[in-house]
């Protein structure tokens, strides 16, 4: 296996706050790594570093191994490095091809318009958007938005594709619906950083899990190897020690 | 021990267009500490703020004390003595302890017995007495949450719902307010909790909830659930 990316030895502090505090992990090219946690403990923190939005304190991210550490997200992307957002950012104004053609005209290949506008289609069909292609971005559902996210940053045609929460807000069927769309894009060579908070979804997608606590990585390995590690049951189910003084007494 | 004094069924809510909660129903014996427990993002401070009234449900329905108060505004559902400790302690930093607890005390039915809530829950927390005079924002997280709590207490609860418990705070504090809520169970009062720590809220309560995802996953007494798998699945997927 070869990695496809590699973060070493990352650093981010905001004020006092460690919210990323040496992180090293690497994505093996055709995987989908799953990226688990308690809130804040620097999941989303870690996106930021990695395509570009903000710059680490320290450490190094190696992507295809050239380093980008610090280049800015416009340069990552044109790299292979495509993102959605926790936050759905839909260009509101525009419908739903053009928000895609946008993905693809900013992505890893230098397209013509022309061009941008066939592979944003192709895109737009495998998130299941066929039927909403002129609607405007900003009247879609919150499930066709996250589609739309999807979409956008796929147009890019990334090598390396990061999603944070794609699954949040959206209804079981929608979940179901979303995991099939996440198989399907490995399928085409996509390789996929997964941040998640439906455990379910994110442990049956994952090929490996990366746990993160309060800035530090806690564990690492399959999904059953972390579901079943000691460290991460306390991380998310607290520390058995306090409870302790209070058993027995009235 | 008549049943439940508070009756979830079915309950839906969110925010916006994203829905939280898918069909929550749980219920609060009276007397009795109930605990709801689950993964960050689960539901669990959605459902008590749909509960309370401070969000409004999308569906399903809350009765408290036999009557149904699902769509009551929240000011009303305090007034019933359905009171919430909310999570993060919120309270009027610039104001003084005592001034907080007076504030606990806002409705009609509370204010006629302030001198003597007062009493109680300054004898509860010896802690709040010294520091009366104090502003709020001046105490450290223990006494906040004292003050919080104390501040539920002047509202005369008939279930007090306290959101997150234990977050941020030593673990000698901890203990002192568990043998609180204790103390009022003890004294007749029922609770409602949601706790962070499972195992804190395994060891208090007399009924917990495993909420995942916004839907409960399982309950049933606590020594019941300690030993149960399903709790790790709740909260780890597998």
């Amino acid at each position: 296996m070869t990695a496809l990316l590699a973060v070493e030895n990352l650093r981010k502090s905001f004020g006092g706050v460690h919210a990323v505090s040496g992180v090293s992990f690497v994505v093996n090219e055709g995987e989908i790594l799953g990226l688990i946690g308690p809130n804040g403990a620097g999941k989303s923190t870690l996106f930021n570093l990695i395509n570009g939005v903000m710059a680490p304190d320290e450490g190094r991210v190696i992507f295809r191994g050239i380093d980008i550490t610090g280049e800015a997200a416009y340069r990552v992307a044109r790299a292979g490095l495509a993102r959605t957002h926790q936050i759905v950012q839909p260009l509101a104004g525009m419908d739903v091809l053009e928000n895609c053609t946008v993905g693809a005209c900013f992505g890893s290949e230098n397209l013509s318009i022309g061009r941008a506008r066939d592979v944003a289609r192709e895109t737009a069909v495998l998130v299941g958007l066929e039927d909403r292609l002129t609607m405007s971005a900003a009247q879609l559902t919150i499930a066709g938005k996250k589609r739309l996210e999807l979409a956008r940053a796929l147009s890019a045609r990334p090598k390396l594709l990061l999603l944070d929460e794609v699954l949040a807000g959206l209804n079981p069927t929608e979940v179901e619906h979303m995991i099939g769309i996440i198989r399907a894009i490995r399928e085409r060579g996509v390789t996929i950083l997964i941040i998640e908070h439906l455990m379910q979804a994110i442990m049956s997608l994952s090929d490996r899990i990366v746990v993160l606590n309060i800035g530090q990585k806690l564990a690492e390995g399959t999904p059953a190897e972390v579901a079943n590690d000691p460290a991460v049951i306390e991380a998310y189910l607290g520390d058995p020690a306090l409870a302790e003084e209070l058993h027995g007494s009235p | 021990m008549a049943g439940a004094l508070l009756e979830i069924t079915a309950l839906e809510a969110g925010y916006g267009e994203v829905q939280v909660l898918w069909g929550i129903s749980l219920e609060a014996a009276r007397g009795r500490l109930t605990t709801l427990v689950g993964a960050n993002g689960a539901g669990k401070t959605t459902t008590l703020r749909a509960v309370v009234g401070s969000i409004a449900p999308w569906k399903g329905r809350v009765v408290f004390d036999g009557e149904d108060v699902t769509r009551l505004p929240a000011h009303a559902k305090a007034a019933r003595g359905l009171v919430l400790v909310p999570e993060g302690r919120q309270l009027f930093s610039a104001m003084t302890v005592q001034e907080n607890l007076e504030m606990g005390a806002f409705s009609k039915r509370a204010s006629r017995q302030l001198a003597a809530r007062l009493d109680h829950v300054l004898t509860l927390f010896p802690r709040l007495g010294e520091r009366r005079r104090q502003r709020a924002g001046t105490l450290s997280g223990g006494e906040q949450q004292m003050l919080a709590i104390g501040r539920g207490l002047m509202s005369d609860p008939v279930i007090l719902i306290i959101d997150e418990l234990s977050l941020g705070l030593a673990p000698v504090v901890v203990h002192q307010l568990f043998g609180t809520l204790r103390a009022l169970k003890a004294a007749g009062l029922t609770i409602l909790l949601v706790e962070q720590n499972v195992h804190l809220a395994f060891a208090v309560s007399d009924h917990a909830y495993v909420i995942a995802e916004g839907r409960v996953f399982t309950d049933g007494p606590p020594a019941t659930l300690a030993a149960l798998p399903e709790i790790r699945r709740a909260y780890l997927g597998l």
